[in-house]
């Protein structure tokens, strides 16, 4: 039997130490009726048969074409080196680091992530990490309405719709309000009037259609009405773009896909959330702290454990236990692989090959919004729907264009994703696709009054 | 872990005698400026600062590591060195089901990497099968109706079923009035913790000296204002709670709804369904049972099971069966809605499904079996070794023991550190003084639990022999005992870049 090592001989030795009759007495506990239910599972595979039956189930799945999707998740470059090194068995096979003295390799990696995702955010503290972007937009949230007692979230609807859903099924329970800021003509958040019931401002930056926001503003717009700013970032535009703790963001939360980890069907990747200095006893998650062993050492361990669920159980900051701890990991690995040129080459190679995929639609008669400033994803507008779209150019071997949603009120249309990896030629087949399906080239434009934005 | 990793810990440094006051590095520590392991393709055009403005970006670049490839590698393998882990070590943590982690589910999980969530359906059909499979195999195991994939882990799972009880209550009527969630006083702390994050009041029933949640004060509790009553089976004592079947039955009698743990599941997989004990909600653990890794400490990933009555609540999306096709569904107005972005942690999904069909209905029973048999022989042993089992009978999966007299669980657990063995759980359940749960699991030989026994029986001579022994332990060790105190009190939690 696959991974249990008991002989027969074994089992016998073991029950007579026991002291019992047979493996049925080691069961007698559980009511007879409920015992040995029949179970309607396929028969069991080897493992040649079982790599065989997944190689025919991925041969199914469209990969390793040019990828133009985002919405949260990209195809960017992971050197080979980063899940080599993350990937190692004694991460990949290691519990939660409760005994700190075996477990220095998580803890102090956990110690570098931590510091590198201050560094990235410009704001002082990180926890360990959290699921995903979007339970981590909730978290954070939840942590509003605790340090300010207030009863409502103000939220751009420039903030990833999924992420909008988790914070509303989060907050419903508590009795806590979302409220919704819709997006101007831009394709950006107006300034908002903030209410003093509100406890945060969560803006998305760049936005879910990928369009810069004026972060400075919305901070300030938070702060004046006894607010806290919430700033959802992409961790990889921060190579470039801005320090949230540098526009007056309270908290920079966000998912860390796109720091070398794998797509995998959109997850498992990493929450994060860093705060200010005052929001420290308000986080929740692990967080890791340096401190000296008996022989004066430096040594990490899990501190401030008292916020935590297996401390103060009902009335814990969250009931969060495991996080994502092996998908930071390789995100460490990889920042530190790629070091602040490599990371900022990745930033800028994304933004120029967004900006050279728009400007290549744009000749070509694509129906494009006007603002221009964005990071990695813009909006085009299309005549067939936006799933059509995407299945079409499926079929032409591409993965591009997630649908756009009806809630922005711009018709159809996709929102298209560049990254470093994709190359001249990758754009060329893209604006050569959307030319054949009928979306650019003569006759491509809406008429002029159709076009908005 | 080896003495000699910590003696060459120095990038290029010759070795020699080990220093035992010097820190190991950290990578900010490492390198010099311009140095780096990896580079993107690069790109040609324009300065970012005409592209999106000079506002927008920032003055100076992170302080991140800038260090060779070469130096990088050692670095993370000098680290990983200093980790224990199932592939090195022997893991009997309570509660935790450490085994093995299959080498082959690596290989399975490595054929999905490269799709993207929002690539189209049709363009998927392979990945949506699988977890289409899986959603059955699941509710097949645990006797349930429907399953979502989509918690990143068993805490997020039981917020997941308690937010879909809540529903439940709330779209019959009886939303204001079930106010409360009962949990027993050995539960998991994060079921409490779910219960109040969901906008519930927690109450807590004792446990019977026989071990198993005291029935008087569980029916007692019972009542119109019960929301929902959380239960571990076997609990966490690894005890199996024998009267399951009247306590289900006075549950639904008062009108509340039963959710399952499912973080003991490993006790009784295949052999017995929480469906047919009487549950009405079940979150899985993944990283548990199904023996996806752990990662240090994640991600997990907690399914979870409902019977039909409550499927109309599920998170969105499902993968749903249409013909030959396989979707994902769109709207479904009574859902609680989204608990995370995209559909769960896809990759751990496929290693739990590559598990399942690996050892089919036959395997998951000897997974049962094997892990009892261990529990039941380790708990003997460590009688035999000096130890008290606290409730002694006949165990599942795990049992709770306590040192002998005048010793420290603590110091006994610092001490197995020296011996290159985890401890167990420490100091869980709380209704245990001293409490050290051990969950030896199936994948452990009889002779790793005999040498676990033979150790924790060598750390108990030597106490006796020596008082200062245990005070002293950890002495080989990566590093020694830790100022535990003074981390929480001036809490560092960033590396402070102008000591450089």
């Amino acid at each position: 039997m696959p991974y249990v090592p008991h002989s027969d001989e074994d089992v016998r030795r073991a029950l007579a130490t026991i002291g019992v009759e047979d493996l049925d007495a080691l069961f007698a506990d559980v009511p007879h009726e409920i015992l040995d239910p029949p179970l309607d599972l396929a028969a069991p595979m080897d493992e040649v048969t079982l790599l065989a039956h997944l190689d025919a189930l991925a041969a199914k799945d469209q990969q390793g074409v040019p990828t133009f999707l985002g919405g949260g998740v990209r195809r960017h470059f992971i050197p080979a080196v980063t899940p080599r090194l993350a990937l190692q068995s004694e991460f990949v096979t290691a519990y939660t680091p409760y005994q700190p003295e075996v477990a220095q390799g998580v803890l102090q990696a956990t110690f570098e992530f931590q510091t590198m995702m201050s560094e990235l955010t410009g704001l002082p503290i990180a926890n360990a990490s959290l699921y995903d972007g979007a339970s981590a937009v909730a978290e954070a949230a939840l942590l509003a309405v605790r340090q300010t007692r207030r009863e409502a979230v103000l939220v751009s609807r420039g903030a990833h719709p999924e992420t909008r859903e988790v914070l509303q099924t989060y907050l419903w329970p508590l009795g806590i309000d979302v409220e919704v800021v819709d997006l101007d003509p831009t394709l950006t958040t107006p300034v908002p009037t903030v209410g003093d019931h509100v406890a945060a401002l969560i803006v998305q930056h760049p936005n879910h259609l990928g369009y810069l926001e004026a972060m400075p503003a919305m901070a300030a717009a938070a702060h004046a009405a006894g607010a806290l700013a919430i700033a959802v970032v992409d961790p990889l535009s921060l190579a470039v773009l801005r320090e949230p703790g540098r526009y007056g963001a309270d908290i920079a939360v966000g998912d860390g896909q796109v720091l070398g980890v794998p797509m995998q069907f959109g997850g498992p990747a990493f929450g994060f959330m860093v705060v200010t200095e005052p929001l420290l006893r308000q986080l929740p998650g692990r967080l890791v702290g340096q401190t000296t062993d008996v022989d004066g050492r430096r040594a990490f361990v899990l501190t401030l454990q008292a916020r935590e669920q297996h401390i103060r159980r009902g009335k814990a900051k969250s009931n969060i236990c495991s996080n994502h701890q092996l998908a930071a990991l390789l995100a460490t690995v990889n920042m530190a692989a790629l070091g602040p040129a490599g990371l900022r080459e990745m930033a800028e190679g994304t933004v120029r090959r967004a900006h050279q995929l728009a400007a290549a639609l744009r000749d070509d008669g694509g129906d494009m919004a006007e603002n221009g400033r964005f990071f990695a994803e813009f909006v085009l507008r299309t005549r067939q729907d936006g799933a059509t779209v995407r299945r079409r150019l499926a079929e032409r071997g591409l993965r591009a264009g997630v649908p756009l949603p009806a809630e922005y009120g711009l018709g159809d249309g996709v929102i298209l994703a560049a990254t470093e990896l994709i190359t001249d030629a990758d754009i060329a087949a893209l604006a050569g696709a959307l030319h054949d399906i009928g979306e650019l080239g003569a006759g491509a434009s809406r008429p002029a009054e159709e076009v908005g934005a | 872990m080896s003495d000699h990793v910590e003696r060459f810990d120095v990038p290029g440094g010759a070795g020699g005698g080990r220093p035992p006051q010097r820190d190991f590095p950290l990578i900010f520590e490492r390198g010099a400026p311009g140095r780096r392991a990896a580079r993107p393709p690069l790109t040609e055009g324009a300065p970012l600062a005409e592209l999106l403005g000079e506002d927008a970006l920032r003055a100076a670049p992170p302080r991140l590591p800038e260090v060779a490839e070469l130096d990088l590698v050692r670095h993370y393998t000098q680290l990983a060195h200093r980790q224990f882990s199932i592939d090195g070590n022997f893991y009997p943590l309570g509660s935790c089901t450490m085994k093995y982690n299959p080498k082959l589910h690596e290989d399975a999980a490595e054929r999905f990497l490269d799709l993207h969530p929002y690539q189209d359906p049709d363009h998927a059909q392979g990945i949506l099968e699988l977890l289409h499979g899986l959603q059955h195999d699941l509710a097949t195991i645990t006797g349930m109706d429907a399953m979502s994939l989509q918690p990143a882990a068993g805490a997020h799972g039981e917020l997941t079923g308690i937010l879909m009880i809540r529903a439940y209550h709330e779209a019959n009527g009886e939303g204001e009035q079930r106010r409360v969630v009962i949990c027993p006083d050995g539960a998991h702390g994060t079921n409490p913790a779910t219960a109040s994050m969901a906008g519930y009041d927690v109450v807590e029933v004792p446990t019977g000296p026989d071990g198993e949640v005291d029935l008087a004060a569980f029916e007692a509790a019972l009542g119109p204002h019960t929301a929902a009553v959380m239960l571990t089976n076997p609990n966490t004592l690894g005890i199996f709670e024998t009267r399951i079947l009247r306590m289900a039955e006075a549950a639904h009698a008062a009108g509340a709804q039963l959710y399952y743990d499912g973080a003991n599941l490993n006790a009784v997989v295949g052999r017995a369904r929480p469906g047919d004990m009487g549950f009405d909600v079940v979150h899985l653990n993944l990283h548990k049972t199904f023996t996806t890794p752990h990662g240090g400490g994640g991600p997990g990933t907690g399914p979870v099971g409902v019977k039909a009555h409550l499927a109309p609540y599920l998170p969105v999306p499902l993968v749903q069966r249409l013909g030959e096709r396989f979707v994902l569904e769109g709207e479904r107005p009574t859902s609680v809605g989204r608990m995370r972005s995209f559909y769960g942690n896809v990759g751990n999904l496929v290693r739990a499904y590559a598990y399942i069909r690996t050892l089919g209905a036959e395997g998951l029973r000897r997974v049962a079996s094997m892990a009892v048999l261990n529990a039941n022989y380790l708990r003997t042993r460590m009688k035999e070794a000096g130890f008290t089992v606290a409730y002694d009978r006949v165990n599942m999966h795990e049992f709770v023991a306590q040192p002998p007299a005048g010793l420290r669980t603590l110091d006994i657990a610092k001490a197995l550190l020296d011996y290159g063995v985890h401890p167990m759980t420490v100091y869980f359940p709380l209704i245990v003084k001293e409490a050290m749960m051990v969950e030896p699991t199936e994948t452990e030989s009889l002779e790793t639990l005999d040498a676990y026994a033979a150790v924790l029986a060598d750390v108990v001579a030597r106490a006796a022999a020596d008082p200062a022994y245990l005070a002293g332990a950890p002495r080989h060790t990566p590093v020694r005992r830790l100022d535990e105190t003074a981390a929480a009190r001036k809490p560092i939690l960033r590396y402070g870049f102008a000591e450089r």
